[in-house]
C-alpha cells in the first residue's frame, strides 16, 4: 500500500480537466503504454498575452500519475508560457502535498509534457512528443533515458544517491546494469557543486575554522575520493588534522593493497591540494 | 464497509474454528513439547495429531512432514538439502515463473558456482518441457518447480517433470503452497521428492509451513541446535500454530471438493461475465489446466494500481501484476515470462477466490467493474474514443 496523501487521492478520484482540447494550439506528449505511464497534454493559448486559458489531460498510468498530471492543468492554467515554463517536478510534488519516493517520476512525466506541449505551441500547434535531445546519450537501455534527463533531474531535486535517481527518473530501475554509469554522473555532478561552494564563500582554507577545515575535508573524501576507491573495493576515513598534516585510515581493499602508499600520495594527497589546500599533507593512520 | 476479499492467494482468513483449536495452547498448555514433565511432554501429542492432519492432505506418511515457519523457509531448506545431498553434482534447474523464495535461492546457488536453467514458459504459461529434456542431464542436482502458479493458477506437470528428473538421477522439489487445498495434492503420485506448503494459503494462522521430505531422502536441516522434529528442524516448536495448521489442513482436505463445484462455477461466472462486458480484456493463464479459484485478466489501455485503488474503494480486494504496485518498475515476472506484452501486463488484475466468496459478492464485482475500467480508459490517451 502505497502512502499517498490526501491530495493525491483527492485529484486520482476527481481528475481536473481530463479530455482534449480540440483545434488546441499546443500538444505534448510523454511517456509510452511500454513504460507503464504516459500522458498527454493539450493547451489553448491566448496569441496576445500568451496566457494559457485552457488545459487538459489525459493520463495512462498508477494513481500518482493521474494526479500529477491533474494537479499540474490546475498550476498551469491561467499562467503566461514563460511562467509555465519554470514549473518544475518539486513544485508539482509540492502541489499534491508530497508523493512517495518512488513515485517521483511522476512528476518529472509532468513535467516534460507541459514543456512539450509548449514546444508544440511556439512551432505552431504541430504535436510534440516529449524526447531527449538525439546527442545526449542513452543511459538507461530499458527505459530509454538519457544523461541529458538523468542530470536534470539531480539538478532540479537535488539528488545525492543512484537511488534518488531512479526513483525520479526510472533509470536503473529494470536491469540495473547502468547504476555504475548513473553513479559516474552523480560524481562528476556532485564535484562540480563542490568548488563552486568554496567560491561563493570566497574564504580560503587556511581561513577555516577547523570544523570547517575538516568538513571540507570530509566533503573531497567523500564526493571525490570514495568513489574512486569504491570501484577497487576500498574506501577511506578521516582519523585527525593536526596544522596542516590530515591523518587518514585506508579500507576495505586499500588497506592490504601494496599500492596503498602511492593511492594516499599521489591520489588522496593531490586531490586535497587541488580542491583545498597546496599546503596539506596526508599520512596514514 | 463490508470487504470483499479476492486476494485468497495472497494470504487468507485464519478460521474461527481453528483459532479456536490454538487458543487453548497459547494461555493453558503453554509448555515446551521438549520438557520432562507431562506438563509441557504431553503437547507432543497435539503436534503429532497435526503432523497426521498434515500428512493426510498431502497422502504422506506423518514422518514424512517436518513443520517449518512457513513456505519460504520449506522451499530454502529442501533446495538447500538437495544440493547437499549430491556434492559432486553442480547442475540446477528451475522455471522462470517461480515464487521468488525459490528463485532467489537458485540464483544464489548460481553465484556460488553451480550451473543454473531457467526453464521458460509458452503464452499460457505453460512449461517448457523440450526444453527442460535438453538440459537435464547427469550432473543435475535439483529440478525445483512450483505445482501451481500464484499469479496465474496455471498448473504444472509436476509428475511428468518429476519423472524425468528421476531417470537422471535427479532430485525434484515442488513448491505446492499455491496447488495445496485448491486442487488434489498427492505426493505420492507424483512421486516428489520434496515438497513445501504454507499454512496461511489454508485458512491456517501465518508463520508456518510443512516440507515434505520423502523417506530414505538425505535431509540436512537448515535449522541447527536442537533434536525437534527428529533432528531435521531444530527450535521449540510453535505448538498454537501447528495446531492450528493441522486442524485447517483436515478441514481443507474436508472441502477440497468445493472447489471444483462451488469456487470454479464462481470464478468462471465472473471471467464470463468481465469478458463480456468489457472489451479489450483477456485473460492471463491456461484456462484450461489452472487453478479453480484464480482468474488473472488484463484490461487494456489502463494500468492496475489504478483500478485497484478503485476496487478498494468498494471494499473490494484483490491484487495486480502491474509494475506501479510493487515499486519495482518492472511489470511481473511472471506474465512477462509469458510474453504478455506490457500494456496488458500493466493493466492486470488477478482475483483468488475460496470457498467462503458468496455468489452476491461476486456479482458486486461484475457491477463495479466496467464502471471503474471506463472511467480509467476515459481519462487514457491510448483508448481510442
Amino acid at each position: 500500500m502505497w502512502d499517498y496523501t490526501d491530495k493525491v487521492l483527492d485529484h486520482f478520484k476527481n481528475p481536473r480537466n481530463v479530455g482534449t482540447i480540440e483545434n488546441a494550439d499546443g500538444t505534448g506528449q510523454v511517456g509510452s503504454l511500454i513504460c507503464g505511464d504516459a500522458l498527454k497534454l493539450t493547451i489553448k493559448v491566448n496569441k496576445e498575452t500568451e496566457v494559457i486559458e485552457d488545459i487538459k489531460f489525459q493520463t495512462f498510468g498508477c494513481a500518482s500519475a493521474i494526479a500529477s498530471s491533474s494537479v499540474l492543468t490546475e498550476m498551469a492554467k491561467g499562467k503566461t508560457l514563460e511562467e509555465a515554463s519554470k514549473i518544475t517536478n518539486q513544485d508539482i510534488a509540492n502541489a499534491l502535498g508530497s508523493l512517495p519516493e518512488a513515485k517521483m517520476h511522476c512528476s518529472v512525466m509532468g513535467m516534460e509534457a507541459l514543456e512539450a506541449a509548449i514546444k508544440s505551441y511556439r512551432q505552431g500547434g504541430k504535436p510534440v512528443v516529449f524526447e531527449q535531445t538525439q546527442e545526449s546519450k542513452i543511459v538507461c537501455e530499458c527505459f530509454n533515458i538519457t544523461e541529458e534527463v538523468i542530470l536534470k533531474a539531480i539538478h532540479t531535486n537535488h539528488l545525492k544517491t543512484v537511488e534518488d535517481i531512479t526513483h525520479f527518473t526510472k533509470a536503473g530501475g529494470a536491469c540495473g546494469k547502468c547504476k555504475g554509469a548513473i553513479q559516474q554522473i552523480l560524481d562528476k555532478v556532485l564535484a562540480c557543486e563542490l568548488p563552486q561552494k568554496k567560491q561563493e564563500g570566497k574564504k580560503p582554507f587556511s581561513a577555516l575554522t577547523i570544523v570547517e577545515k575538516i568538513k571540507a575535508i570530509e566533503n573531497i573524501l567523500n564526493t571525490e575520493i570514495k568513489p574512486q576507491l569504491n570501484k577497487d573495493g576500498g574506501s577511506i576515513e578521516l582519523v585527525d588534522l593536526n596544522g596542516n598534516v590530515v591523518t587518514v585510515r585506508l579500507l576495505g581493499g586499500c588497506a592490504s593493497c601494496i599500492a596503498s602508499q602511492m593511492t594516499l600520495k599521489n591520489f588522496v594527497g593531490k586531490t586535497l591540494q587541488d580542491k583545498l589546500d597546496k599546503n596539506l599533507e596526508v599520512k596514514q593512520a | 464497509m463490508k470487504v470483499i476479499y479476492l486476494d485468497n492467494n495472497a494470504t487468507t482468513r485464519t478460521l474461527p474454528e481453528v483459532l479456536q483449536k490454538m487458543a487453548p495452547y497459547f494461555t493453558d498448555f503453554y509448555g515446551n513439547a521438549s520438557s520432562i514433565h507431562t506438563f509441557g511432554g504431553s503437547n507432543k501429542h497435539a503436534i503429532e495429531t497435526a503432523r497426521g492432519q498434515v500428512s493426510k492432505l498431502l497422502n504422506a506418511e506423518p514422518e514424512e512432514v517436518i513443520f517449518t515457519s512457513g513456505g519460504t523457509e520449506g522451499d530454502s531448506s529442501a533446495i538447500f538439502a538437495a544440493v547437499n545431498s549430491s556434492r559432486q553434482k553442480k547442475h540446477i534447474i528451475t522455471s522462470a515463473v517461480e515464487h521468488p523464495a525459490v528463485l532467489e535461492a537458485c540464483k544464489y546457488l548460481a553465484s556460488r558456482g553451480y550451473r543454473l536453467d531457467i526453464i521458460g514458459v509458452d503464452e499460457k504459461g505453460r512449461f517448457n518441457m523440450e526444453q527442460y529434456k535438453s538440459v537435464l542431464d547427469e550432473d543435475t542436482a535439483l529440478v525445483t518447480t512450483m505445482w501451481a502458479n500464484s499469479e496465474t493458477g496455471t498448473i504444472f506437470p509436476v509428475k511428468e517433470i518429476a519423472k524425468l528428473a528421476h531417470a537422471k538421477g535427479a532430485l525434484f522439489h515442488t513448491d505446492a503452497v499455491q496447488a495445496a487445498g485448491k486442487i488434489p495434492t498427492d505426493v505420492k503420485d507424483i512421486d516428489a521428492d520434496f515438497v513445501s506448503i504454507s499454512s496461511h494459503k489454508i485458512n491456517g494462522p501465518k508463520g508456518t509451513g510443512a516440507l515434505y521430505v520423502k523417506k530414505g531422502t538425505h535431509f540436512m536441516p537448515f535449522m541447527r541446535g536442537g533434536h525437534q522434529e527428529n533432528l531435521r528442524r531444530a527450535g521449540t516448536e510453535n505448538v498454537p500454530n501447528i495446531v492450528g495448521f493441522g486442524y485447517a489442513a483436515e478441514l481443507a482436505k474436508q472441502h477440497l471438493p468445493e472447489y471444483q463445484t462451488q469456487v470454479k462455477t464462481l470464478r468462471d461466472l465472473l471471467e464470463k461475465e468481465l469478458l463480456a462486458q468489457i472489451p479489450d480484456t483477456k485473460i492471463n493463464g491456461d484456462v484450461e489446466n489452472r487453478l479453480p479459484n484464480t482468474l488473472n485478466v488484463s484490461f487494456g489501455y489502463i494500468e492496475g494500481e489504478s483500478i485497484l485503488m478503485f476496487l478498494d474503494e468498494e471494499g473490494i480486494c484483490a491484487s495486480s501484476g502491474s509494475a506501479c504496485t510493487t515499486g519495482s518498475l518492472e511489470p511481473s515476472h511472471v506474465l512477462r515470462a509469458m510474453g504478455v506484452p506490457f500494456q496488458f501486463a500493466h493493466g492486470s488484475i488477478r482475483f483468488s477466490l475460496s470457498r467462503f466468496t458468496t455468489l452476491e459478492e461476486i456479482k458486486t464485482v461484475i457491477k463495479v467493474l466496467p464502471g471503474i475500467v471506463a472511467r480509467l480508459r476515459a481519462i487514457s490517451p491510448f483508448k481510442k474514443a
